[in-house]
């Protein structure tokens, strides 16, 4: 491997890292509030198919940016309602969520476009182009640094730069802002919350309609920047790797960013090499595909550091009469 | 249980109207994409059970869906929430496969107890290391089997295309077909009278599916052993108090569990398929989960669930021939409302009813002391350290 496979593979796995990343910001909202979600693969997949479906029809990637969202959102909604206000089985509610995006996106994209659950290609103005960041031309014959910022960094969909952005911003939001504090309390004692006068109910709806809005922009990203289209199951486990991820960065942003980019670079890393050798032995391209979720399960057995989940997460709230 | 509903209410009407709200949101979602969902319930219920050939079909499911329904059931009576089903199953038709390609099995009747034992011993051990970090790590179980299933299909893919693949076979990952002798007696050879057709699916397997709603039945209300797994389940405290040791209880009620769902292999892989190929689970492990929710973890209630999904999926795949732009996903689609009315928006259909019966009653309105994990079928699992 040289340097120039280097960039090109660190380059795939920033690609492949954002839908991960703001999948697994929104867990991050909604774990952090106590309610656990599983359901965020459905979210992406109901996402990605109902943004390109509205990009195709308007050919306006932003027109499906929205539609994205919105499904996303109502697929929040329905967990808030069966999890917050019907204080029922919040995993449950997950798994249905998950059944009912993969159901519901092939049967309407059957009986809107007749083509086996796929969209129609997207093309040009319907999809979000690459942006290339100031000076990228002009910085990129500088030796090392050069192709690290022109070809790694810039030339990258709008959304991959908002995913980045998300990662202060959700750092902020969550260590330094009154709600923030909020949030997390009520993921950790939400008796205390309430009996300071603060409604449970009102920030865990306002955490997962977050969530719904993070992961929205993830499923959209998915179908109009790092495809050309909505694919049957296209999600393709990622919501899951989202939530390995959670759990690896032990629900804090920044960790996220580097456990997502890890999984991302495993991703490329499989793409590009159908068979690794390391040190003589011949790694298949199963082990690497596998490797997430047996990094996320030797996490959570403790044995490299503890993951603690917050305390009262997938507890529903009953206020004490 | 619950005090305010009477028994046939809370078992019968209640997952009933679960049902019913589920079908009528899916007419309506059929009704939304411009068919008529009227006539989409008669092909379905046609394609189903309106044939010997659709029931060849329905029970050939359902005998899957019974497994892995009991499966799920179990883990529910000790509050745990095995999702891996998928991945457990698969290992059951890796387990299969073994038995019947390295040992000279003579008859379908002794192939079908060693494969048995293949089975639950594979699905078993792929529950083992989940239920053991649960126990002894406090690792959230519902996440582990989730990591188990994707690990498993990664292993399968590898092990078939890589291990266990057949020289010739056309490169398909797929291992050689199991020997003659073992074939299972289908529903053709047992019963030609009923007019099932020669290739139909069902198979004696089905007869190890009822047997193992009667040993599920045993277990959990005749043995001592069931009765600690229910204890366990109902509050952890109080079976600790009692002297029974929470992670023997995890241990046990995982294995069993992944044992009983890597049974259905028994059906997809040897009775069906005759040899492993990929994914030979297609979703039966989580359509487990809708059927254990929906049949209340009772082995009765989980018979009745999965003869229902049976004829789902049945009734689903004549969908996609006998009408024009529907397709078998929208039997996802009701398998989802399913779960989520019956497992997570189980209090919305409960509290009007409960309010109905108590002032039917007119008894005072003394409300019991409220689970703070929501209904009592909710397997929320409460051993996060």
């Amino acid at each position: 491997m040289d340097f120039a496979d280097a960039i090109q593979i660190l380059d795939s796995a920033l690609r492949l890292a954002t839908p991960l990343l703001l999948a697994c910001l929104a867990g991050l909202f909604s774990e952090r509030a106590g309610i656990f979600d599983i359901g965020l693969e459905g979210k992406l997949l109901a996402s990605a198919f109902f943004s390109a479906a509205a990009a195709f029809a308007t050919g306006s990637a932003w027109i499906g940016l929205a539609a994205g969202i919105g499904a996303s959102c109502v697929l929040a909604l329905v967990h808030g309602v069966a999890s917050i206000t019907f204080r029922g089985n919040q995993l449950i509610s997950g798994v249905a969520i998950n059944f009912l995006a993969s159901g519901m996106t092939v049967v309407i994209g059957e009986a809107w476009f007749a083509l086996g659950g796929r969209t129609p290609q997207l093309e040009g103005p319907a999809r979000f182009g690459s942006v290339d960041l100031p000076f990228a031309a002009a910085l990129a014959d500088v030796p090392v640094l050069g192709p690290i910022y022109a070809e790694i960094l810039s030339g990258h969909s709008i959304l991959v730069y908002l995913a980045l952005g998300t990662v202060p911003l959700t750092w902020w939001i969550l260590f330094r802002t009154r709600f923030g504090l909020r949030l997390r309390a009520v993921g950790e004692n939400p008796a205390a919350v309430d009996t300071a006068g603060v409604s449970v109910v009102g920030l865990r709806y306002a955490a997962v309609m977050i969530a719904g809005v993070l992961c929205g922009i993830g499923g959209v990203y998915l179908a109009t920047a790092l495809s050309a289209g909505f694919v049957k199951e296209m999600s393709a486990g990622r919501g899951f790797i989202a939530l390995a991820a959670l759990i690896f960065a032990k629900w804090r942003p920044w960790y996220a960013l580097g456990a997502c980019f890890l999984f991302g670079l495993l991703e490329a890393l499989g793409n590009r090499y159908q068979n690794i050798d390391i040190a003589g032995f011949d790694v298949p391209t199963q082990f690497m595909q596998a490797l997430p979720y047996i990094l996320t399960v030797v996490i959570l057995a403790g044995f490299v550091g503890k993951a603690i989940p917050p305390r009262a997460g997938g507890e529903p709230y009953v206020k004490e009469r | 249980m619950n005090d305010a509903l009477p028994t046939w209410v809370d078992v019968i009407l209640v997952p009933l109207i679960n049902l019913l709200l589920a079908l009528v949101l899916s007419g309506v979602v059929v009704a939304l994409i411009g068919k008529d969902p009227f006539e989409a319930l008669y092909i379905l219920v046609n394609g189903s059970v309106g044939s010997a050939y659709g029931w060849g079909y329905t029970l050939f499911y359902a005998t899957n869906f019974i497994f892995t329904g009991l499966g799920v059931a179990v883990a529910f009576h000790a509050r745990l929430f095995n999702i891996g089903g998928e991945g457990q199953a698969a290992l059951g038709g890796l387990g299969v496969a073994l038995v019947l390609l390295n040992l000279p099995l003579p008859h379908w009747s002794v192939a079908i107890l060693a494969a048995t034992v293949g089975a639950a011993l594979f699905g078993a051990a792929w529950a083992a290391i989940p239920a053991y970090l649960q126990a002894k790590r406090g690792s959230h179980i519902v996440i582990t089997t989730i990591m188990f299933n994707f690990i498993a299909s990664a292993l399968m893919v590898f092990l078939l295309s890589r291990v266990l693949l057949v020289p010739g076979a056309g490169g398909s990952p797929e291992t050689a077909r199991f020997a003659d002798a073992v074939h299972l007696p289908n529903a053709y050879d047992v019963l030609p009278w009923l007019g099932f057709s020669r290739s139909t699916p069902l198979n004696v397997s089905f007869f190890l599916a009822i047997a193992a709603c009667v040993f599920v039945w045993a277990l959990i209300w005749k043995s001592r052993l069931g009765y600690e797994i229910r204890a366990f389940g109902h509050s952890e405290q109080a079976a600790k108090y009692a002297g029974t040791s929470p992670t023997k209880i995890i241990m046990i009620a995982m294995l069993i569990s992944g044992g009983l769902i890597g049974l259905m292999a028994t059906n997809s892989v040897m009775g069906e398929a005759e040899r492993l190929v990929i994914d030979p689970v297609q979703g039966a492990g989580f359509v487990g989960i809708a059927v254990a929710l929906m049949g209340r973890s009772h082995p009765v209630g989980v018979f009745l669930a999965a003869l229902l999904f049976g004829a789902l999926y049945q009734g689903g795949g004549e969908l996609t021939f006998e009408m024009n732009g529907m397709t078998r996903e929208i039997i996802l689609v009701i398998q989802a409302l399913v779960i989520l009315f019956t497992g997570a928006l189980d209090n919305m259909v409960r509290a009007p009813l409960e309010a109905a019966f108590l002032s039917r009653r007119r008894r005072p309105a003394a409300p019991g002391p409220t689970s703070p994990k929501g209904a009592d079928n909710d397997p929320v699992t409460g051993t996060q350290s």
